[in-house]
C-alpha cells in the first residue's frame, strides 16, 4: 500500500501531466524555489567563512545566554501552545457547553494580534508604572518592593506573550484534524470501554499528531524568528544576538553564522520529527463520516470547559483589545486621518496581492510535487520552508542582495551596450517587498496546501476516471471541493501574516509608502504606546474578518459537510 | 502571472525622476521629521520622498544599491551610524558656507561628509525624594558600590548606550572603561529592559533611584498628553554629570549627502534649511532637542534645567570605539 502510494501518487491525474509538458516545468519550479531560497541559502553559506575572532568573544560572553534563553523560549512557548491549542480544539469539536459555539471561532482571534502589539499592550498594563500595579499600591497603600509582582518584561513574559498569540496555529490545525477524524474510530474505542478522555488521549491525539506537529512547528519557527517582542523585553536570544553582532560588533559574517546555527537547529528538529513519524504511520482507517455527536457536558465539567476555553481568548485577545480601544479613544484626536486611510489601504493591498501570489505559487509547487515527485524538488521545498524561521530583517537583506545585484548588473550591461541607464528596477519597489513576504510566508501556504492535497487519495482520482470523468472534470469535481478549505486557509493565513509583518516592509518599501504596522512600530518605538494604539487596533480589526472566515471554513471542512443544513 | 503583476507593480511604484526633488533615507521616524519637510516642500516646491527605518538597515540598503541608489540624503539620530556610513564610503564631501559657519566644528565631520542638525545629552535622571543632587558627580561615580541595586538603564543593544561607553573608551581607554562597566552593571536595580522613558518611570515608582536617559525623553514625558505620565515625570529631575571634568555626554542627529546622490545641490540646500533658525527652533520646540547652532535658544523647558558643559570629544570617537564598547558591555554582563 505504501509503496504503491509512493510510486504512483498521481493516480489517474497523470493525464494532467500535459500541463506540465516536459521537465521544463519541474525545472521552472526548481528555479523558482531556488530564487525564493536565496535568503536562506545566503545565511547557510556563511557557515564556512571566517569571522575573525568574534565567535571567541561571543563564546566567552553572551553565547551561553543566547542558547539557554532561546531554548527556554521555545520549550516554554511549545508547551503552552499545546495546552492552549489542543484541549480547547477537542472540547469545542466534541462537546457542548455554554458558549462553545462562540468560542469555536473566538479561539482563533488572537491570530489577528501581532506579538509585538500584545507585548506593548501588556507592558502598558502590567509594568511598574502601569494601572494594575498603581491600583495595587493605592488600594493596599504599599510602596514598590513591598509586594510581589511578576516582571512582564522578562523571559517568562516573552513566553507568555508569544504563546498567547501563536497558540491558534495549533488550535486551528488540531481542530481540523479532530473534525476530519472518522467518528468510527472513536466509536470503536468507546465500545472497547474507553472513557471519552481515554478516547481523546489514546486515539484522537495520536491520529491528529501530524496536524499538531505541523501547527507546533509553525509556532516554533515564528518564535525563533520573533525580534520585536524579545527586543522590547530586553531578553537576549539568538535573534537579538544576530542584530547585535551584525550592527553592534560590526560583523555581518558572525551574525549570518548565528542565524545559520538557528536554521540548522530547526532543520534538525524538522527532520527528527519526520524520521520519528516514519516508523508509525497514521491513516484514516475508515471513510465513514457521520455528523459528529457532541457530548453535552454537565456539572463542574461544564464550567471547567468554559474556563479552559475562555482563558486563551480573554488574555490573548479580549484584554489587549479593550486596552487598545481605551487608548485609541483617548488619543483619537492626535490621529492623522488622511494618512491613516492610505496606510490602511496599503496594508490591505499588500496582504491581498501576497495572499493571491502565495496561493498560486503554492498550488503550482504542490501539484508539481505530486505529479512529478523528485528528490531534488522535495529537498528544495524543505529549504524553502526554513524561510519562515528567519527574522524578517535578515530576509529583507537576503532579498536586497540578489535584487540590487541584478539591477546593478543589468544597468551596467545596458550602459555598456546601449548607453541607457536602467537604474534600480526591482529593489526599492513593492516587488521586492512582496518577494520578501513570499520567502517568509510561502511555507505557511505550502504546508496547508500539501495537507489538503494529501487528503485526495489517488484512488479518488481513479474512481473519477472509472466514472468517465476527464482529468479537468476530476480537478473541478473532486479536487476543488476537497481543496476549497485548504485554499482559503492558505491564503487567509498569508493575508493575516502579511498584515502583521513589520521588519521586511520597513527596509524594502519604496519612498512615501507606509503601512499600519510601520506607523504602529514608529510610535511605539518612541514609547508613545497610547498614540500607537489606533493603528494597532486597525491591524487587529483588519485581521479579525479573515480570521473568522478561516474558522468558519474549518467548521465546514468536514468531508460530507452539507452547507444546506 | 507573477511577471505581469510585477510589471504592473513597477508602473505603480516606479519613482519618475523630476526636476527638483530630494530622496531621503531617514532613521528619524516619520512623525518627527515629516512636518518640517512638508514646510520646506510647500515653500520651495521641492518634492521630498521619504523612507524611514533603522539606521543600520537603511545604511545596508544604501550600500547594496550602490551608485544607482535613489537616496540623496541619509538622516540618522546618532553620530555612530554617520561615522559607519562614512567609513563604508557611502557619503560624499560637501562644502557649504552656510553649514560651516552655522554648525560648530565639533558637530560636523572634518571632511564635510556629515553634519549634526540637533544635539541631545545622555544624562542621569534621579528621584527627587530619595536622592540629593549633591550625591551625584560623574559617570564614573555610578560604578561605586553605594549605588548597588539603584540604577536603571536600558539594554546595551541600544546605540545611545553604546555611544556613551564608546566616549568613555575614547577618554579613558578600554581597560578603565571595562572596570567601570563591570561595576556599573553590578549596580543595576533590574535587568535592562524597555526604553528610556521606562527607566524614568521605574525611578518615579521607586524601583530604582537613578536612570540613564536622553534629555528629550524626560521632556517628552513632562509634556505628555497623559496626565499620569506628566505626574511621573514631575517626581524626577535631571543631573548633568562630569561638569567639573569632561562634561556631559552628547550625541547629534545628523544629515549626510550620499555618494550616489543625483540631486546633490537640492540635498545640500535641504540640510542648510534643517540648520536654519526656523527649523532649529522647530526641533527645539517640537522634539525638545538642543539646537545645533548657538544663536537659537533651547526650549523653555530645557532652559529650565540650566545650561551645562558638554563633552567636547571628537564625535568620530563614538563611531570608532562602537564595536569595542559592545564587547566591553558584553563582558560586563550588561544585557
Amino acid at each position: 500500500m505504501d509503496t504503491l502510494t509512493l510510486k504512483a501518487p498521481e493516480g489517474a491525474l497523470s493525464s494532467l501531466k500535459r500541463w506540465f509538458p516536459s521537465h521544463a516545468s519541474t525545472w521552472g519550479i526548481l528555479l523558482l524555489c531556488l530564487l525564493l531560497s536565496v535568503p536562506v541559502l545566503t545565511v547557510l553559506s556563511s557557515v564556512t567563512a571566517s569571522s575573525e575572532g568574534v565567535w571567541q568573544h561571543l563564546y566567552e560572553t553572551v553565547l551561553g545566554d543566547y542558547v539557554t534563553h532561546s531554548v527556554t523560549l521555545m520549550v516554554g512557548v511549545g508547551l503552552i501552545v499545546l495546552v492552549l491549542g489542543i484541549g480547547p480544539a477537542w472540547l469545542v469539536t466534541m462537546t457542548q457547553f455554554p458558549g462553545s459555539r462562540t468560542l469555536e471561532w473566538a479561539l482563533v482571534l488572537p491570530l489577528a494580534m501581532p506579538a509585538y502589539i500584545i507585548a506593548y499592550t501588556y507592558t502598558g498594563l502590567l509594568d511598574v508604572g502601569g494601572p494594575v500595579q498603581a491600583w495595587i499600591r493605592e488600594t493596599f497603600s504599599l510602596r514598590f518592593g513591598q509586594y510581589w509582582f511578576p516582571s512582564i518584561r522578562s523571559l517568562g513574559g516573552a513566553i507568555t506573550m508569544l504563546s498567547l498569540v501563536l497558540y491558534p496555529y495549533v488550535y486551528l490545525l488540531s481542530r481540523t484534524a479532530f473534525i476530519e477524524q472518522s467518528v468510527c474510530v472513536l466509536e470503536v474505542s468507546r465500545t472497547l470501554g474507553a472513557t471519552p478522555f481515554q478516547a481523546f488521549r489514546r486515539v484522537a491525539i495520536p491520529l491528529a499528531r501530524p496536524a499538531i506537529i505541523a501547527g507546533l512547528s509553525l509556532v516554533l519557527m515564528e518564535t525563533l524568528a520573533d525580534y520585536g517582542t524579545v527586543q522590547y523585553f530586553g531578553v537576549s536570544v539568538f535573534t537579538t544576538g544576530v542584530f547585535r553582532t551584525w550592527f553592534g560588533l560590526g560583523s555581518s559574517t558572525a551574525a549570518a553564522q548565528l542565524a545559520a546555527v538557528l536554521l540548522l537547529f530547526i532543520l534538525f528538529l524538522v527532520l527528527a520529527e519526520h524520521w520519528s513519524r516514519q516508523k508509525a504511520r497514521y491513516h484514516h482507517t475508515s471513510n465513514k463520516y457521520t455528523r459528529l455527536p457532541r457530548i453535552e457536558l454537565r456539572g463542574w465539567k461544564k464550567w471547567a470547559a468554559v474556563v479552559y476555553c475562555s482563558v486563551p481568548v480573554l488574555f490573548g485577545f479580549l484584554i489587549p483589545f479593550l486596552q487598545l480601544l481605551k487608548w485609541s479613544t483617548e488619543t483619537w484626536h492626535l490621529l492623522d486621518r488622511d494618512g491613516f486611510l492610505t496606510m490602511f489601504g496599503n496594508s490591505l493591498q499588500l496582504a491581498s496581492i501576497t495572499a493571491v501570489i502565495a496561493l498560486l505559487l503554492g498550488l503550482f509547487i504542490s501539484y508539481t510535487k505530486r505529479l512529478r515527485p523528485s528528490l531534488s524538488l522535495r529537498g528544495m521545498v524543505r529549504v524553502l520552508g526554513l524561510g519562515y524561521a528567519i527574522p524578517g530583517t535578515v530576509v529583507a537583506i537576503g532579498v536586497l542582495i540578489p535584487f540590487t545585484w541584478f539591477d546593478n548588473a543589468l544597468d551596467a550591461w545596458m550602459r555598456r551596450n546601449f548607453d541607457i541607464s536602467t537604474g534600480l528596477l526591482l529593489s526599492g519597489t513593492l516587488v521586492a517587498v512582496v518577494f520578501a513576504y513570499l520567502v517568509r510566508f510561502l511555507p505557511v501556504a505550502l504546508n496547508t496546501l500539501d495537507a489538503g492535497l494529501g487528503k485526495i487519495k489517488p484512488t479518488m482520482d481513479d474512481v473519477g476516471r472509472s466514472m468517465g470523468l476527464r482529468p479537468l472534470q476530476i480537478l473541478r469535481r473532486v479536487h476543488v471541493p476537497v481543496m476549497r478549505g485548504s485554499l482559503l486557509t492558505a491564503s487567509l493565513l498569508v493575508f493575516v501574516d502579511v498584515l502583521k509583518e513589520l521588519p521586511a516592509t520597513l527596509i524594502l518599501r519604496p519612498f512615501n509608502f507606509n503601512t499600519l504596522a510601520i506607523r504602529t512600530y514608529e510610535l511605539a518605538n518612541q514609547e508613545r504606546l497610547a498614540e500607537a494604539s489606533s493603528t494597532a487596533l486597525m491591524i487587529v480589526l483588519a485581521g479579525i474578518i479573515p480570521v473568522i472566515i478561516l474558522s468558519q471554513t474549518i467548521s465546514r471542512s468536514r468531508p460530507g459537510y452539507d452547507s444546506r443544513t | 502571472m507573477f511577471k505581469k503583476l510585477s510589471l504592473s507593480l513597477l508602473v505603480l511604484c516606479g519613482t519618475a525622476a523630476q526636476a527638483d526633488e530630494v530622496n531621503i533615507y531617514s532613521a528619524r521616524e516619520e512623525n518627527l521629521i515629516k512636518p518640517i519637510l512638508d514646510i520646506y516642500s510647500e515653500r520651495t516646491g521641492v518634492t521630498i520622498n521619504l523612507v524611514t527605518g533603522g539606521a543600520d538597515e537603511l545604511t545596508q540598503r544604501l550600500e547594496l544599491e550602490g551608485a544607482n541608489s535613489p537616496a540623496d540624503l541619509l538622516l540618522t539620530v546618532d553620530v555612530g551610524r554617520l561615522y559607519r556610513a562614512k567609513e563604508a564610503g557611502l557619503l560624499q564631501s560637501v562644502t557649504s558656507e552656510v553649514l560651516s559657519s552655522v554648525i560648530p566644528a565639533q558637530y560636523r565631520d572634518t571632511d564635510g561628509e556629515w553634519f549634526g542638525v540637533s544635539v541631545r545629552s545622555r544624562v542621569v535622571i534621579y528621584d527627587k525624594a530619595s536622592v540629593s543632587p549633591d550625591d551625584l558627580s560623574t559617570y564614573a561615580d555610578l560604578a561605586d558600590p553605594k549605588w548597588a541595586g539603584k540604577i536603571c538603564v536600558r539594554s546595551s543593544s541600544n546605540i545611545y548606550n553604546q555611544s556613551l561607553v564608546a566616549s568613555m573608551i575614547g577618554h579613558n581607554g578600554v581597560e578603565a572603561t571595562q572596570a567601570w562597566a563591570t561595576g556599573f552593571a553590578a549596580n543595576f536595580g533590574r535587568p535592562p529592559q524597555g526604553g528610556d522613558r521606562d527607566q524614568i518611570s521605574a525611578v518615579a515608582i521607586g524601583q530604582c533611584q537613578l536612570a540613564i536617559s536622553n534629555t528629550y525623553y524626560l521632556a517628552g514625558m513632562l509634556q505628555s498628553p497623559d496626565a499620569a505620565e506628566r505626574e511621573t515625570a514631575e517626581s524626577v529631575a535631571v543631573f548633568f554629570p562630569d561638569q567639573q571634568g569632561n562634561g556631559a555626554h552628547v550625541n547629534v542627529s545628523g544629515a549626510a549627502v550620499t555618494k550616489a546622490a543625483k540631486n546633490r545641490d537640492a540635498a545640500v540646500k535641504l540640510i542648510e534649511f534643517l540648520v536654519s533658525e526656523e527649523a532649529q527652533a522647530w526641533y527645539a520646540e517640537t522634539n525638545n532637542e538642543y539646537p545645533v547652532r548657538a544663536d537659537v535658544p533651547a526650549s523653555a523647558l530645557l532652559q529650565s534645567w540650566g545650561t551645562f558643559k558638554a563633552d567636547d570629544i571628537a564625535l568620530d570617537a563614538l563611531g570608532i570605539h562602537n564595536a569595542e564598547a559592545v564587547r566591553v558591555m558584553d563582558r560586563a554582563g550588561w544585557q
